[in-house]
Order: C-alpha cells, then sequence, then structure tokens
C-alpha cells in the first residue's frame, strides 16, 4: 500500500519537448507534460491544431522529430518510447494501454464477433481456456452495458454507441493502465454521448485509469478530464485545471473556444 | 518423344538453385515463408504450380517419384503430373508410398508412415494462416516476425463460439518447432498428427503466392486448440467398404440418387496393398468386375 502511494506520486508518462514536422509544417512543437496515475488529462483544440499528431507521439505510433516519450512500465522504471523494441511497444499495446478510435470500424474486427474482439487481446497474451475467454468477454460486455445474447453478433450488425462501447470492453480486458481516446464520442447523437461519457466517467474512476482524451468537444473535457491542455497551431497555449481553464480561460483563443459553445 | 529440348525435369539449372537456395532456407528456418521466383508452368495456377517447381528442383535422376490428388494416385492431376516427370526427366514412377523417394501430393499425407530419406512435397494453394483473419500482408509478416499469434485463436474461438466445436476440418492450422504457425495446406486436419516428428522431410510450395516452407524431419507439429477444446482428428464412423480398414481417412461416395452411399479410403495405394493382403471390405468386388460377370 505504501508502495502504491508512493508510486502514484511518479509520473506515468511523461513528455518532454515534444514535437514533429514534416519538412517545414510544423504539425507539434515542444510540448512538455508529465501525466499522473488516475489522472485524465484532456486535449482540446481546433481541427488542425495537432491534437491527434499529439496523440500518435504519445503513443509511440509516431516518431517524434524533437523531444522523447517515457513511459514507466509495471517494474517502476521509467523507459524512452523510442528505445523500446517493436515487440515491447506492440505488447504495451496489447497489455498495458488501450486505444479507443473515434472510428469504431479501426480499433474493431468488424467480421468477428463480440466475444472474440473482447477475447482476442486475453488469447494474445497467452489465454487458452475457451470457458473462461468467454466468461471474461461476456462480464465485460455486461459492464458496458450490451446485451449478452448479442455476444455472438459481428459488431458490423452494431449500432454506432453499441460499437463505441464494444472498443472500450476490448480494450479494457486486459487492465490497461492507461487509454488513449481519439475523439470517442465523434459522430455519435448527444442521447448516446451522454450514455458513453457516463459509462466512460464510471470506468475510469472505478479502475484507476489515466486516460488522454482528444476532442475537439469541450462538454467531454469538462465531464471527463481532470486537466485540459489547449492547443492551437501545434503549440500548447494554455494548461490546468479542467474547471479552472474552462471557466476562467486567460488565452483570447481558450476564451473563443468557450464562447462558441452554443447554450444548451 | 524425349523432349530433348527441355532441361532435365522442365526447369533450367539456374531456376532450379534458385528454388534450392529457398528450400535451404526454408528448412533451416521450420514453418518460415520464404519467398522465391516462382515460374510460369505449362499448366493453371491452382494445378500445383508450387508442388512442381520444388518438385523439379530436388528430382535426382535415381529419384522414384510418386503423385496423389486427394490420396488417390490415379486422378487426373496426378496422373498429368507424374507423366510430365516421367516425360521431362525421365524418372521412375510409381503408385506405392513406400517405394518413393519423393511425393508430391495435394491435400492428403499417405497413410502408410513415411521413413527417413522420403520427401513429401506438398502443393499449396494460400500459404498465410492469417490470410482471412487480418488482410494487410505487412501486418502478418510482422505478427510472424513476433510470434503474435492471438489472433488465430479468434478464429477457432470463432468456430466455438458459432458451432459449439471447433469446425476447421482442413488446412488446420499447427505450430512448427514452437515458433512459426503454418497452414499445412488444405490437409484434412485427420492428417495433422503425421506431421509430428515424422522421419521424412515435408516441402510446401505455393506457385501463385511464391512462397516455400518447409518441416525438417522429427520436427514437432502441434495442432492449436484450446484447453477445454483440445484438437481431436475426424474420420467417417465407418470401415472402408473395400479393404475393411477402421483408421484409414475415407471418401464418401455417393452411388446413386436414393441417398446411398459408401466409404472407400482416400489413399488408393493404402487400400490396394490391404486388398492385395487379402482384407476385405463389405463392397469388396470391384465395379468393373461386376460388370464383367453381369
Amino acid at each position: 500500500m505504501a508502495d502504491q502511494e508512493k508510486d502514484d506520486d511518479q509520473p506515468l508518462l511523461m513528455a518532454e519537448g515534444l514535437g514533429k514536422s514534416y519538412g517545414r509544417l510544423i504539425a507539434c512543437r515542444d510540448v512538455s507534460f508529465a501525466l499522473y496515475p488516475g489522472e485524465v488529462l484532456a486535449i482540446v483544440g481546433e481541427s488542425g491544431s495537432g491534437k491527434s499528431t499529439l496523440l500518435q507521439l504519445l503513443s509511440a505510433q509516431l516518431a517524434p522529430s524533437a523531444g522523447r516519450v517515457s513511459y514507466r512500465m509495471r517494474d517502476g522504471v521509467m523507459r524512452d518510447l523510442a528505445s523500446l523494441g517493436e515487440a515491447e511497444r506492440r505488447f504495451l499495446f496489447r497489455t498495458d494501454w488501450g486505444y479507443v478510435h473515434q472510428d469504431p470500424a479501426q480499433g474493431l474486427r468488424m467480421a468477428v464477433s463480440a466475444g472474440a474482439n473482447v477475447g482476442e487481446r486475453l488469447m494474445a497474451v497467452g489465454w487458452n481456456h475457451y470457458g473462461r475467454i468467454r466468461d471474461t468477454a461476456s462480464s465485460w460486455l455486461e459492464r458496458v452495458e450490451i446485451d449478452i445474447a448479442r455476444i455472438d453478433d459481428a459488431p458490423r450488425t452494431y449500432s454506432g454507441g453499441m460499437r463505441q462501447r464494444l472498443q472500450i470492453a476490448r480494450n479494457l480486458v486486459t487492465g490497461p493502465l492507461l487509454v488513449f481516446m481519439d475523439e470517442p464520442t465523434g459522430g455519435l447523437d448527444v442521447s448516446v454521448q451522454a450514455r458513453l461519457l457516463d459509462l466512460m466517467r464510471n470506468l475510469v474512476s472505478e479502475l484507476g485509469l489515466a486516460a488522454i482524451v482528444v476532442t475537439h468537444d469541450l462538454a467531454v473535457a469538462r465531464l471527463l478530464s481532470h486537466r485540459v491542455m489547449v492547443m492551437k497551431g501545434g503549440r500548447v497555449i494554455e494548461t490546468g485545471l479542467t474547471d479552472q481553464v474552462l471557466d476562467d480561460p486567460r488565452e483570447p483563443y481558450t476564451q473563443l473556444l468557450v464562447s462558441s459553445i452554443l447554450p444548451a | 518423344m524425349n523432349a530433348p529440348a527441355y532441361n532435365f525435369a522442365y526447369l533450367d539449372e539456374q531456376t532450379k538453385r534458385m528454388i534450392r537456395r529457398a528450400i535451404l532456407k526454408a528448412i533451416a528456418v521450420p514453418g518460415y515463408q520464404v519467398p522465391f521466383a516462382s515460374r510460369e508452368m505449362p499448366m493453371p495456377y491452382g494445378w500445383g504450380t508450387g508442388g512442381v517447381q520444388v518438385t523439379a528442383a530436388i528430382l535426382g535422376r535415381d529419384d522414384v517419384l510418386k503423385v496423389i490428388d486427394q490420396g488417390s494416385d490415379d486422378t487426373t492431376n496426378a496422373i498429368s503430373i507424374r507423366k510430365f516427370f516421367a516425360k521431362t526427366a525421365g524418372v521412375a514412377t510409381t503408385t506405392s508410398t513406400a517405394d518413393a523417394t519423393v511425393i508430391q501430393t495435394r491435400h492428403r499425407i499417405p497413410e502408410a508412415s513415411l521413413h527417413a530419406g522420403q520427401v513429401l512435397v506438398y502443393q499449396v494453394p494460400i500459404p498465410e494462416p492469417l490470410r482471412f483473419l487480418e488482410p494487410r500482408e505487412t501486418e502478418t509478416r510482422r505478427m510472424h516476425a513476433l510470434g503474435e499469434y492471438g489472433l488465430m485463436h479468434v478464429k477457432l474461438y470463432e468456430d466455438i463460439a458459432r458451432f459449439g466445436h471447433i469446425a476447421t476440418s482442413y488446412a488446420y492450422p499447427v505450430k512448427v518447432n514452437a515458433r512459426y504457425v503454418m497452414d499445412p495446406s488444405p490437409t484434412p486436419k485427420f492428417d495433422n498428427p503425421k506431421m509430428d516428428n515424422c522421419a521424412a522431410l515435408q516441402l510446401f510450395g505455393a506457385g501463385r503466392e511464391k512462397r516455400i516452407y518447409a518441416i525438417p524431419p522429427y520436427t514437432s507439429v502441434v495442432s492449436l486448440d484450446f484447453e477445454d477444446h483440445p484438437f481431436n482428428r475426424y474420420r467417417h464412423d465407418a470401415p472402408c467398404a473395400l479393404c475393411g480398414a477402421n483408421d484409414s481417412y475415407l471418401d464418401e461416395i455417393v452411388t446413386d440418387d436414393k441417398g446411398s452411399r459408401m466409404f472407400v479410403c482416400s489413399d488408393t495405394d493404402f487400400c490396394e496393398t490391404r486388398q492385395a493382403q487379402g482384407h476385405r471390405g463389405s463392397e469388396s468386388a470391384a465395379p468393373h468386375e461386376e460388370m464383367v460377370h453381369g
């Protein structure tokens, strides 16, 4: 327990001077922050502000042009992601990390059943007992409020909201410590969004997950995150506690963002 | 005609050397799919162009060749390929499993156990076991390289979820030498255990897909399964109608349009050898002999 507390004082993920440029085009520059266990960070900004590039850099899907990202492995050692081999990186992605795509078709196998979608990560880490895999898959479907009767249906027969919930179950089944989410509520209607946000908020707090959520929707940031980073033109222009940034924005651009929310 | 215009065994020597290099690499890395520069052969893709190239590359003047198609020595494909090499290489051919040194096969492993020194050449249509699970070839290669085979179990999971048991009955995935997952070509899963610790060298050639892979003699070959749904062989629950064998893989033959059928060994050499030894089944008189008497 004491160890756990000591661990929580250490950052889980650290970005230092992170940048990415494509020739003369600078997609993202000089981003530094630390993410602690159990913390939810939202990255907000308009399209083209570098949010998604940053998320890809943080999740080691893209190599940075400058700076580095380090992650605290389960053994407590901070490792530079660039120094990990591909096998280690992919293993991290199957175990410690989750990645929720905006388009569920990218994160799911649309042609195989929901149960196999959830079970795939388990089988990838060596589970070899059909009954246990299926039990775990059904308990996760229950947790994300998908009818157990649909376990053998392929996600292409699912609605958009169900697909997104299935994607979340598929990611959380191996008990990750960190989840990346790229516009998790994009393309869903308002009531489905509300239900999904509610579910995600509960899961994140129940499991003590750390999460990095990229969104252009400030309501998502307000509901889910503890801290917010506002990006513009590839730079972080403002960062702070969510309530503080959204209720009392200092930067003119953030003020504009906040004021451009349509009143409900 | 001795076809003097052709080199021994049809292919030119440089091509055979290229194929042999691929074969050597495949033997060195059991189960790994080695790319090779597959040639255009005088037969359509899907008829065994890969197997024929492998056979052409390994055939020597003293070799005795046997060719089977679905276990049978006397189907069109088997006869054509046997004649092809009899003509272009002038090698001896046989239908006897025990006498052959090189056996080219489509879809079966002979019932008689193979002995050291023999080479079994498989014709392979689709060498990639992950093909229908992961459409990106770049990704499947990476998965092989990193030994990430969770996805293969997804297929078996789907089988059980849908049918209550592992319904894959041919091209059943195996793990070779505890490393690479391999598609054993569309042999029935009944034959999978014969690949394990086999005394003969097993070579796999996929002509259209330009891949060669191999299982060296005495290599472990394990069929993938779940702890609670173990691998099992499947055969029709009947003795062979011609030789009475209880342990051979059976073909189902429809004998009229009223639902009658009979089961006979798919391996014709095995069946005929047993009949010559005096084993009899329920329909032992061969149909053409009945015609003579009737």
